[in-house]
């Protein structure tokens, strides 16, 4: 097992040089966005005294390397900040608003994950049939469909004209979790429908090229019914493309989600970092930044290692 | 029940039409007399307030940086929330100002010193008594230039203040017959020991206690059991905020009845919204007002010819009909309109005159198109608003360059800083302010670089003037300077426009601001 260890070692490692290499990116994108923060913070409102108040003591007037170290040696010890514009803690007001989105985003991935396998092997096993026509004509449809007008579709049908769920999703702590749920119901439904396809699409297409091969000859001519044949023989050997486009998607569910929050009031990092982009508050963009990066690579890192542990060849090199 | 009937006998319920008439106008729409006694009685039990339930409103205007500091309050999620747990010195009402927490006020007769008696025996949320200390120390803190205040500018005027037993003594730099106006500033929540402790504690002696506070997200307030005036606000048990950006999940939000009220209803969609039943729309004429504004000391604007002809080349009528949908008014070129106190109605309207603009540009000697910036951020529609103007000057033969800038860092980067832009004010609550935050020479936020010896001198001969009539003539004077002298186009005021639900019971007229000045959750109630 050891070279699997390494290897896991070697892939973790290069994740946090990476972070490293998008930390320096993303302070460098906030140091040229136009404007500064002071000035975003009192609008259209300030004075020059109050400007030069607020800049002296956000610490502004400091060189731009100065301000990264101190803020990379923050976040190394734990430490996220203060935001520029509400004086509080990065780290409690952020933390909520994280929770809120991987919430959602588990709760459209517990549905669509499964859901898309299931119909990716259907597609299969009934390929070019009428079943197949229909699932991938459905699954593309829905993401060829910008997420905001699938959005407003299902809350002037389902929200305004039956009233069955509420089109604000706002969710908050102590809320119990049957009206958290039904809360999220169509935000979930929408990120379902966007994300579906893709994978859905995938996983057919990686099971189709592992059914050309010889050994699934072998098994029909075993007499293994089609669908054991791809239960037990083409899935396993198809997982490393199936798995990665899921994370892919998953990363999506966490890092894309901005539109639907919007439309749907969800209470998620999105919109908490269009605010700040927005006031320059630029220790809660880095930080959003860096969540955001960590969460995308970390799922790459994850499936990287379910396709090496998938795939023999990679298990047991010699 | 017809709609006029119903009209009238909710006018009667308000105190604007009086019994009599009313049985007069309804005999003539053919109703008996005990049928319409009938009317009125039921009309007056739906305007007496219900207490309980909850009141939603879906707003836009918040964002996760918001604090409940007052200090710091700029949009209009806090300025909404502020009205519930905040409490004033005074507010504004129809026809002037409202006593809340200064039981009477008066001026000497030079308009110096003013003295505040600050009500007895009213209770800040967190038990302690309000005390004149307390509004000291409140107005210590903002006059603060540490501070960084949204009511800085206007508490710059003030030499010094101090408590004397119920009194709250200010004396002024230069006498200012406004100053209770000033007070009315939204900023200005009296908090215990002025907020120097814990600025954002969001305590004070309004008729809601800060409940929930989750900037960009929802507030929630609860009932405050010991308000002083329970008769007037403060009807339903919970007050909820929830913060909606987005201008089509705020309509749908109220159509599916998880909201009662919502601000900001787009101008394109307002008449699609009245024709949903169940749903009121609710307009509110303010000071508020779009701008082109022209830098005077700056080439080619620094030119006075040619600044009339980019002003006589607006078309106002057809602004208000396309971009404001015929929600709002004519502006005259400068910055005052009837909601302010001694507005002068005399003033000759400017209008579209291509002829005219056409004989000042060639007077003006300038050659070559001129450069309008704009954004959407501007004011809504600012640009299709920009493309407006830029046909009707090309029938007058002037050339406008519309370059459009990126929304962000708009305020930093383009307007106040590049000659001819557009913008928006929100306006003041009196004439002196308008005037001294953005046309006296010396101003913070001079965005039209006017610089005018006469003007500045009329506004300080009017600060101090307390005879109205003179006063009136006064800022008469100085309208016309501006109107004809200055770097500002006033295409339009525009209206504040909400909207309601059929469960909200005492939704009264607003001055000035949206949602009854901000006061519609804290004096409107759930139907039963």
């Amino acid at each position: 097992m050891s070279p699997i260890l390494t290897l896991i070692a070697q892939r973790i490692a290069l994740g946090v040089l990476l972070l490293f290499a998008v930390s320096v990116l993303i302070f460098a994108g906030t140091q040229i966005l136009p404007g500064d923060v002071a000035q975003s913070i009192l609008g259209q409102s300030a004075t020059p005294e109050a400007l030069a108040n607020l800049r002296k003591e956000l610490g502004l007037n400091d060189p731009a390397i100065v301000r990264y170290f101190s803020w990379l040696g923050g976040v190394l010890t734990g430490d996220l900040g203060t935001a520029l514009t509400t004086r509080q803690p990065i780290a409690s007001t952020l933390m909520p608003r994280l929770w809120n989105t991987l919430f959602l985003a588990f709760w459209a991935a517990i549905v669509s994950v499964p859901l898309a396998v299931m119909l990716g092997l259907l597609a299969v096993r009934y390929r070019n049939g009428p079943i197949d026509k229909a699932i991938s004509g459905f699954a593309l449809a829905s993401t060829s469909l910008p997420e905001f007008f699938i959005g407003y579709l299902l809350i002037f049908f389902v929200a305004v004209k039956m009233q069955w769920f509420p089109s604000i999703s706002t969710v908050y702590g102590g809320m119990p979790l049957a009206d958290k749920l039904n809360a999220i119901v169509l935000p979930a439904t929408v990120l379902v429908l966007v994300v579906l396809a893709h994978m859905m699409r995938m996983t057919r297409a990686a099971i189709l090229n592992v059914m050309q091969s010889a050994y699934i000859e072998t098994a029909e001519l075993k007499g293994l019914s089609s669908f054991d044949i791809i239960r037990k023989h083409a899935f396993p050997n198809a997982i490393a493309p199936i798995v990665n486009v899921i994370m892919l998607n998953l990363a999506f569910l966490i890092v894309g989600v901005v539109v639907v929050e919007v439309i749907f009031v969800y209470p998620g990092m999105g919109q908490y970092l269009v605010d700040h982009v927005s006031k320059r508050d630029v220790p809660v963009v880095q930080a959003v930044g860096l969540i955001f990066a960590a969460v995308y690579i970390g799922l790459n890192i994850i499936a990287d290692i379910a396709a090496i542990l998938a795939n023999p060849r990679l298990r047991h090199p010699k | 029940m017809s709609n006029e009937l119903e009209f009238l006998s909710r006018h009667v319920a308000m105190g604007r039409l009086s019994r009599r008439d009313f049985l007069g106008r309804a005999a003539a729409l053919g109703i008996t007399a005990p049928f319409a006694n009938m009317l009125l009685s039921s009309a007056a039990l739906a305007q007496t307030p219900v207490r309980g339930g909850i009141l939603k409103a879906g707003l836009q205007g918040g964002e996760a940086t918001n604090s409940l500091d007052p200090a710091t309050f700029l949009s209009q999620v806090p300025f909404n929330f502020a009205k519930c747990w905040g409490e004033y010195l005074v507010a504004l009402a129809p026809g002037g100002l409202e006593n809340r927490l200064a039981e009477e006020f008066g001026a000497s007769d030079d308009a110096k010193v003013w003295t505040f008696k600050i009500r007895q025996d009213v209770e800040f949320h967190n038990g302690k008594t309000v005390t004149a200390e307390d509004v000291v120390a409140t107005l210590e803190r903002h006059s603060n230039e540490e501070s960084k205040s949204g009511a800085l500018g206007i508490m710059r005027g003030i030499e010094s203040m101090k408590a004397d037993g119920r009194d709250v003594v200010i004396t002024l730099k230069e006498p200012n017959a406004d100053l209770p106006y000033l007070m009315a500033d939204y900023h200005l929540i009296i908090q215990p020991n002025g907020g120097k402790d814990a600025p954002d504690a969001g305590i004070s002696a309004g008729s809601y206690k800060v409940a929930v506070n989750e900037p960009g997200v929802r507030y929630v307030g609860e009932r405050f059991a010991n308000y002083w005036q329970p008769d007037k606000e403060g009807f339903a048990d919970q007050v909820e905020i929830i913060v909606v950006n987005d201008p089509t999940a705020r309509t749908s939000a109220l159509q599916g009845g998880q909201v009662h009220m919502i601000n900001r209803v787009e101008p394109k969609i307002v008449d699609l919204i009245k024709r949903v039943p169940g749903i009121e729309i609710k307009t509110v004429s303010g000071p508020g007002h779009y701008v082109f504004i022209m830098h005077c000391n700056t080439g080619p604007f620094d030119n006075a010819d040619l600044r009339m002809a980019l002003k006589l080349a607006m078309d106002r009528e057809e602004m208000v009909d396309k971009i404001l949908r015929g929600y709002g008014s004519v502006g005259n070129d400068f910055p005052i309109n009837s909601s302010y106190p001694l507005f002068a109605d005399d003033i000759e309207q400017r209008t579209y005159d291509p002829d005219k603009a056409a004989f000042h540009y060639k007077k003006s000697g300038h050659d070559g198109p001129v450069l309008l910036r704009t954004s959407e951020v501007a004011f809504p529609g600012a640009v299709d608003a920009a493309q407006l103007y830029q046909q009707t000057c090309a029938k007058a033969g002037i050339t406008i360059e519309v370059k459009r800038e990126p929304g962000d860092g708009y305020w930093s980067e383009v307007w106040n800083k590049q000659p001819f832009s557009t913008s928006y004010w929100g306006g003041r609550p009196t004439q002196d302010q308008m005037y001294s935050t953005a046309y006296l020479s010396s101003a913070d936020w001079n965005d039209t670089r006017f610089f005018n010896e006469k003007f500045d001198k009329l506004l300080i001969e009017a600060r101090a003037e307390l005879d109205q009539d003179k006063r009136k003539n006064l800022y008469r004077e100085m309208g016309i300077i501006v109107r004809d002298e200055g770097g500002l186009i006033l295409p339009m005021f525009n209206q504040y426009i909400d909207a309601i639900n059929d469960k909200v019971g005492g939704y009264g007229a607003g001055v000035n601001h949206e949602l009854m000045d901000g006061y519609a959750l804290a004096r409107c109630w759930v139907k039963a």
